[in-house]
């Protein structure tokens, strides 16, 4: 069942792992045998995590994607069944033209059922609904000694909680159960508005929680002074009319090769967060656009990775509590913007209230900023040393599936369950992650 | 709304295939040896919009059952005017050499399996005159080479079987596609190290669903095949003989 190697790296490309062995498992009566041969595994969804939350360096991978098949789909209801290696994307295409629409989508939709849910993932409308797990109806969870657990909020009901958002150690899922959400047309009433300052997103925030579902933020990173935190606020509802673009990314670009060296840099970040600022005169805009471009503005472009080059790019992302968000956000922006690293995409939103269904979930209140930077070794290293330290002295959580670098005692204590989460791990279960963080812990 | 005979159901390339008619809302009945697999597939085309989805459990290799089947497949949709068969083992050419048997057993799969149920389609189509009826053969079919000669020759029969079916069926408008893949990325081939000329079956799949529905005659999947099928059949035997291909 050999793949290619090589080909199985996270998002960021960065770090790199070797794996000594893969397995392609097209039917789930193949997951019993895989996972009863000696391991360590992690089940692989599609790779669109940034950092080695799904890479098992010396370890062995299960690729999930041959497991796509839908095993119901329930029209009236809005119920999708469905194998855990099922891409969101494919879920789409046969749910909207029937009205329906994902809960929770992240900010692209090639992922897999089974990788939303081991890193509970969140969209948008986090104010709203909460996380992916929140819309788990039931999962199936294979264990490396052959049982099959059926888990829900009313069965294994710990189980169930120590999978969502459980990083693929907790054993394969093999299937899930998800509830959709009605929709009247794929079209989505989007609204962008100018922003001048850091205040002005979370005034903006507030404001438009209860009138818009989904809500984003998109933030000029360099920007310093009286300006820091200038961007772009946008805020969009599903469409009720019919009349609008029928059509998403039709056509799909791909970038082409690997960059030898990486295409970010100073001047092109510069001259791409100052034009992004000015993108449109009016300082508020009302349009209607196909739910394609407005969730996954970059799924346009197949490999967009690629453009950071061979060293590959850290993703960040970090939430910190409501009481200290703006000052710890701004603190965060003012070093970002002192030491001249930044990224094309600093995207801040206000998380709700609903609490995440998962013992090691990552979405709860507060804001969260995610950013990504050229690795350049030591200097970025060094910058992302001095965020935690905001993060951690306002009491906030690193979001694993973008991580690649946090320390142990920082994973702690972003997820003070770690030692409850530790008696489901399945021994024949880990990850480049896990071991990371619990480097020096006692097994 | 088609009314689509579908036999091999439970492989990659085939199953790639039936999600597009079953997204178009046709009618399928699909034909497979392993019953909870064929199961797994039948739920997947209900759930993508396939009208009904009849399942027939059958081993290719029990030719007494083809009638059989191609009645049930009738009955069961009410007609009967789409058919793909792209069921298939990769031989294992070493064993083959040693084996009289093995070969044979092979040739059954790839070959007598086909011309049975290419018969007894062939007089039904005929009658009926119109319809579809596509095989699965392979660019492995076009030319002998030692590393896989037995599946090569079991493909090579088709072909020309299906080449000759198309000429007789044509006067009665019916289609007969021969689609000749490439290397596909499927469990057949899970063994493989796989490099730039390495296609995904959902990909094929596309491409055999509009070959079938236009009726084409010779497909190759992906399309860049017929140039390298061109440039390997144009070296002279003298020079191929030679080669460890
Ligand atoms: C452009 C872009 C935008 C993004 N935006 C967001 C966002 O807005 N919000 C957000 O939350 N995330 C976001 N992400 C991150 C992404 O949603 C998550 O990393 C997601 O989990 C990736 O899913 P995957 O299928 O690729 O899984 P992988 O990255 O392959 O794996 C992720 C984890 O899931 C586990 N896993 C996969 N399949 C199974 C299974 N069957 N059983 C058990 N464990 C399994 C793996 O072991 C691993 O721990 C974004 C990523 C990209 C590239
Ligand atoms: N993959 C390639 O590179 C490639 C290239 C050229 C041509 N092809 C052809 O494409 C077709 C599909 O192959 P694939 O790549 O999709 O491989 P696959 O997924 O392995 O499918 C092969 C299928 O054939 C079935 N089968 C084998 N013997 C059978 C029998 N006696 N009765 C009934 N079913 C039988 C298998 O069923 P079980 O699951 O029950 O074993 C399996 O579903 C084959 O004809 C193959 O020769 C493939």
């Amino acid at each position: 069942m050999a793949g290619n190697l090589t080909q199985y790296r996270s998002w960021g490309g960065y770090p790199r792992a070797q794996h000594v062995a893969v397995a392609r498992p097209a039917w789930r009566d193949q997951l019993a045998a895989i996972v009863a041969e000696s391991g360590p595994w992690l089940p692989f969804g599609n790779g669109r995590s940034y950092g080695d939350v799904c890479l098992n360096d010396g370890g062995k991978l299960i690729d999930m994607r041959g497991l796509d098949r839908f095993i119901a789909f329930d029209d009236e209801q809005g119920i999708v069944h469905c194998e855990a290696g099922t891409l969101l994307a494919e879920i789409l295409a046969l749910a909207v033209p029937r009205g329906w629409f994902v809960q929770v989508t992240p900010g692209t939709r090639f992922v897999t059922v089974g990788g939303a849910i081991a890193n509970d993932v969140h969209g948008k409308n986090h104010h709203r609904v909460g996380s992916f797990g929140c819309h788990v109806r039931a999962l199936t969870l294979l264990r490396s000694d052959g049982t099959l657990l059926h888990c829900s909020r009313e069965e294994n009901s710990d189980w169930f909680a120590a999978t969502i958002g459980g990083l693929g150690l907790t054993g394969t899922i093999v299937s899930a159960e998800l509830q959709l959400r009605r929709i009247t047309s794929p079209l989505i009433r989007q609204q962008s508005i100018r922003m001048y300052n850091l205040r002005e997103f979370f005034e903006l925030s507030a404001e438009s929680e209860r009138d818009y579902e989904y809500t984003v933020s998109w933030i000029d990173c360099l920007a310093q002074g009286a300006n820091m935190g200038r961007g772009w606020f946008f805020r969009g509802n599903h469409a009720t009319g019919t009349r609008g673009p029928t059509h998403g990314q039709g056509t799909q670009l791909k970038f082409p090769i690997e960059s030898p060296v990486s295409l970010v840099n100073h001047w092109s970040l510069r001259a791409f967060n100052a034009l992004y600022y000015r993108k449109q005169w009016a300082d508020r805009a009302t349009t209607t656009v196909h739910y394609q471009p407005f969730f996954y503005p970059l799924d346009g472009i197949l490999n967009w990775n690629r453009m950071y080059g061979k060293r590959g790019f850290l993703q960040y992302q970090c939430v910190v509590p409501p009481d200290c968000a703006y000052e710890a956000t701004s603190e965060m922006l003012k070093r970002i913007a002192n030491a001249g690293e930044g990224s094309f995409l600093v995207v801040l939103k206000v998380f709700g209230d609903k609490p995440s269904p998962g013992m090691l979930s990552f979405p709860r209140p507060g804001a969260t900023l995610a950013l990504d930077f050229p690795y350049r070794g030591t200097s970025t290293l060094a910058l992302l040393n001095s965020l935690d330290e905001i993060v951690f002295e306002a009491g906030g959580a690193l979001y694993p599936a973008k991580d690649a670098r946090m320390s142990g005692a920082h994973f702690r204590a972003s997820f003070p369950q770690w030692e409850r989460f530790k008696t489901y791990i399945d021994p024949a279960h880990s990850s480049s992650l896990w071991r990371r963080v619990m480097q020096g812990e006692a097994s | 709304m088609r009314k689509v005979l579908i036999v091999g159901a439970t492989s990659a390339i085939v199953n790639a295939t039936a999600r597009c008619f079953a997204s178009e809302g046709d009618r399928l009945f699909l034909v497979a040896r392993n019953s909870e697999r064929l199961e797994q597939v039948a739920d997947d085309l209900r759930a993508r919009g396939a009208a009904d989805v009849h399942c027939h459990v059958m081993d290719a290799n029990d030719f007494a059952a083809h009638a059989a089947m191609i009645d049930a497949a009738r009955e069961a949709m009410g007609g009967l005017d789409t058919v793909l068969i792209g069921h298939g083992t990769l031989s294992d050419q070493q064993a083959c050499q040693q084996s009289v048997e093995r070969t044979f057993a092979e040739f059954n799969t790839n070959c007598l399996s086909y011309l049975s149920l290419l018969t007894l389609l062939g007089n039904h189509f005929e009658q009926q005159k119109h319809g579809v009826i596509a095989v699965i053969s392979s660019v492995a079919g076009l030319r002998g080479r030692q590393s896989n000669y037995v599946y090569g020759a079991a493909k090579a029969a088709v072909i020309a079987f299906t080449q000759g079916l198309r000429n007789r069926l044509a006067k009665h408008g019916v289609a007969v596609v021969d689609v000749r893949p490439g290397f596909v990325d499927t469990p057949m081939t899970a063994h493989f190290d796989k490099g730039l000329l390495w296609a995904k079956p959902k990909q094929v799949g596309a491409r055999i669903h509009k070959a079938m529905v236009r009726g084409e005659d010779i497909v190759y999947a992906p399309f860049f095949w017929r140039w390298i099928m061109l440039i390997i059949r144009l070296i002279p035997e003298a020079v191929f003989k030679r080669l460890s291909l």
